[in-house]
């Protein structure tokens, strides 16, 4: 198990609750430079919530990140693209009624010397990176509202990926995508994974990322249960890990494990 | 990898089977909304003169409505982000009234006694303080709705108790006048208007910066090799555009002063009246106002990161928090910006007026509102446009002023007002719904 680099990316003993909920409870999850891990787990089980805090969304209420060994503060949504930490939410998060380009940068508008908006010089860097991600898109001018489904998501997915991203974060990434879509965003992630990114795939379905990830992280009830390395489990047992919470021999036992079985 | 300019001939391709109106439509990239409410506009100034017997469309009704238009259109171009925002502000004709009441004090009371009765500098003084009071006000409701989370409904709502309350408190009632003279100009009338060789260069001067903006549009496009408006729908934008303004200047020159002014004015110069004199108004000055006040914000809305980060906010709120957007901060400005647009509405009225009353202002939060939404803001957020509220300003007045030419009562003049307002969102329902 042990990885001779730092890791890009480490949660330790994070936790945060809502109205005496604990939604993570001590949880740690690391990320390594080129790696994919997979991050699975029933609705509600706490994964989206702690990445989440990895994306400056939610303030922790205990626990550390570091980012690179050095420990990262990260209060907003600000901070963490400071750190290269980017994220596709499952809701999207587009402005619907604004433009493909007008949401790619959004909070980081290009802007002219007079310090206006360059509208003309984002539409370019627009028509590029989604030339490259979805070569057929023409609706530059539209708001984003009326474009496709997969054509929203190349959209989020542009915004990550643009501003050399170094983690990613993807919630869902599939869950509105037909299969043609699917294997694009399977593609996307091979491809950013050999430059060297660092993602994090979120999904409460273990066939959409299994043969994506390097390793799995699976939570419930907002601990983890284990970490394994893909190759070491079988798809029956990281679901006995997601459904059961008991961790197979393979996997490393987190402290949300089965005790009877750890 | 796709080469941007490949997209030109898909672009054309797809224009092809468009029929004329549709092809004249995307070519020109006009908006088609915005054209509807000038042809209703167009249609409701066209009925008034019919019914009123050539009353409506003279020099005169229309330089009088442009007047009465400005402080509405003013404040309905701040409602705009308001709203876009999904909040709304029922204090603003409140604001209009304390800030009115301030600024009057100020010149009429408090400065004379410092500065010497009719000092030069007291006009610019009363408007500053007035300004700051409004964009004060504004910070208070902003921060109270944007960082401590109470719906702007209620704060505004509280607003409007409590600033008409202050406008009473601060002369306990009393009505302060006369205004400065200098202020006054900014209330329009004979003399505060800018005359007609003023009123032919500012449009000129109007006519080639509209052209340089096509020109400077085309050159940017051109540049990183974006499609192209074909040359003859530029020419054709130009055209028009130009030929609208020389035709409200052309208007404001038409409109003469009356004769009694037109001797008190050669008098003052100690000489005789000239055979057939004739001095036009030209624009009147809260006219122009109301237009920089449009244009720059429609420079804010449209070319600043702020104006981006309010319409984003608008078409998803956590999408914009999550982007890194501060939210709260944008909230707040854009409450202490109408705050300031209230109080430059209020510089208008009261100058017309020449007084400052408790009661200046009162429902002009519904005129506003009424402005902003017939002028295509949407109450569900993420929608709007400055030039279609201040629109909407000019049909409200249009409305107004048509139906006192025709002696129509005040409460049918009110309910007239009422159902064109429903009537009016109700068409804007249907048209998104269909077209949207």
């Amino acid at each position: 198990m042990d990885q001779p680099s730092t890791p890009l990316v480490e949660m330790r003993n994070i936790s945060i609750s809502f109205g005496g909920i604990h939604a993570v409870d001590d949880a740690s999850i690391d990320l390594h430079a080129g790696e994919v891990v997979a991050l699975l787990g029933h609705n509600g089980a706490g994964k989206s919530t702690l990445i989440k805090i990895l994306s400056g969304a939610y303030k922790r209420d205990a626990g550390e990140i570091f980012v690179r060994g050095e420990e990262a503060i990260i209060n907003n949504p600000r901070d963490a693209k400071k750190y290269g930490i980017e994220t596709i939410y499952q809701t999207l998060a587009l402005a619907d009624n604004v433009d493909a380009a007008a949401n790619l940068f959004l909070g980081r508008e290009i802007r002219t010397k007079w310090g206006t908006l360059d509208d003309v010089a984002m539409e370019s860097e627009t028509r590029k990176v989604m030339g490259r991600l979805n070569p057929r898109f023409q609706r530059f001018k539209e708001p984003v509202i009326k474009l496709s489904g997969g054509q929203r998501q190349s959209v989020a997915i542009a915004r990550a990926i643009h501003f050399n991203a170094q983690i990613l974060i993807m919630d869902e990434p599939t869950a509105a995508l037909g299969p043609q879509e699917t294997a694009q965003v399977g593609e996307l992630v091979k491809q950013l994974k050999a430059d060297g990114i660092g993602i994090f795939l979120i999904s409460h379905d273990i066939h959409d990322v299994f043969d994506l990830s390097d390793r799995v992280c699976v939570m419930k009830n907002g601990q983890v249960v284990g970490t394994a390395r893909t190759q070491d489990v079988t798809k029956d047992e990281v679901l006995g890990m997601i459904i059961l919470g008991k961790c197979p021999p393979g996997a490393t036992p987190g402290p949300g494990a089965m005790r009877a079985f750890a | 990898m796709s080469d941007a300019t490949a997209q030109t001939p898909v672009d054309r391709a797809r224009a092809s089977h468009l029929g004329p109106v549709a092809r004249f439509l995307k070519d020109t990239e006009l908006d088609t909304r915005m054209l509807g409410m000038v042809g209703a506009l167009l249609i409701i100034w066209a009925l008034f003169h019919v019914l009123s017997g050539g009353l409506f469309l003279t020099p005169r009704n229309l330089w009088n409505l442009s007047v009465q238009s400005s402080s509405v259109a003013v404040m309905a171009t701040g409602m705009v982000l308001v709203i876009v925002t999904r909040n709304i502000d029922l204090s603003v004709g409140s604001i209009l009234g304390f800030t009115g009441m301030i600024m009057g004090v100020t010149q009429a009371e408090l400065l004379p006694q410092y500065l010497g009765f009719g000092s030069p500098s007291i006009w610019i003084l009363a408007a500053i303080a007035g300004l700051i009071v409004g964009v004060a006000i504004g910070a208070l409701h902003g921060y109270v709705i944007a960082y401590l989370g109470v719906p702007a409904f209620i704060v505004t709502l509280g607003g409007l108790l409590v600033w008409r309350g202050a406008a009473w408190w601060v002369t306990s009632g009393r009505t302060v006048a006369p205004m400065d003279a200098t202020f006054r100009l900014m209330g329009g009338g004979p003399d505060g208007a800018i005359g007609s060789t003023w009123s032919w260069i500012i449009g000129i001067i109007a006519c080639a910066a509209i052209i340089w903006l096509l020109m400077n549009a085309r050159t940017q496009r051109k540049r990183f090799r974006f499609p192209l408006r074909p040359l003859w729908a530029e020419a054709f934008l130009g055209t028009v555009t130009c030929g609208v303004i020389l035709a409200c200047v052309w208007v404001a020159n038409s409109y003469p002063w009356p004769v009694g002014i037109v001797r008190r004015y050669y008098q003052a110069l100690g000489q005789e009246v000239p055979e057939g004199a004739y001095i036009a108004h030209g624009i009147a000055i809260p006219v122009l106002i109301a237009l920089a006040v449009g244009i720059v914000m429609t420079f804010v809305t449209t070319r600043t990161r702020f104006g981006r980060y309010v319409f984003a906010i608008g078409g998803n709120p956590e999408a914009a928090a999550l982007a890194g957007i501060n939210t709260r901060w944008v909230t707040m400005k854009i409450f202490m910006l109408m705050g300031g647009l209230a109080s430059v509405g209020a510089l208008i009225s009261t100058a017309r007026l020449n007084a400052a009353t408790n009661a200046q202002g009162t429902l002009d939060e519904l005129l506003v509102i009424a402005a902003a939404v017939i002028g295509g803001t949407s109450l569900s957020g993420g929608v709007g446009t400055i030039a279609g509220a201040m629109l909407g300003a000019v049909l409200m007045q249009s409305l107004a002023t048509g139906m006192i030419l025709l002696g129509v009562d005040t409460p049918l003049q009110n309910i007239v007002v009422g159902l064109a307002l429903v009537i009016a969102v109700w068409l804007d329902t249907v048209y998104r719904r269909r077209i949207g």
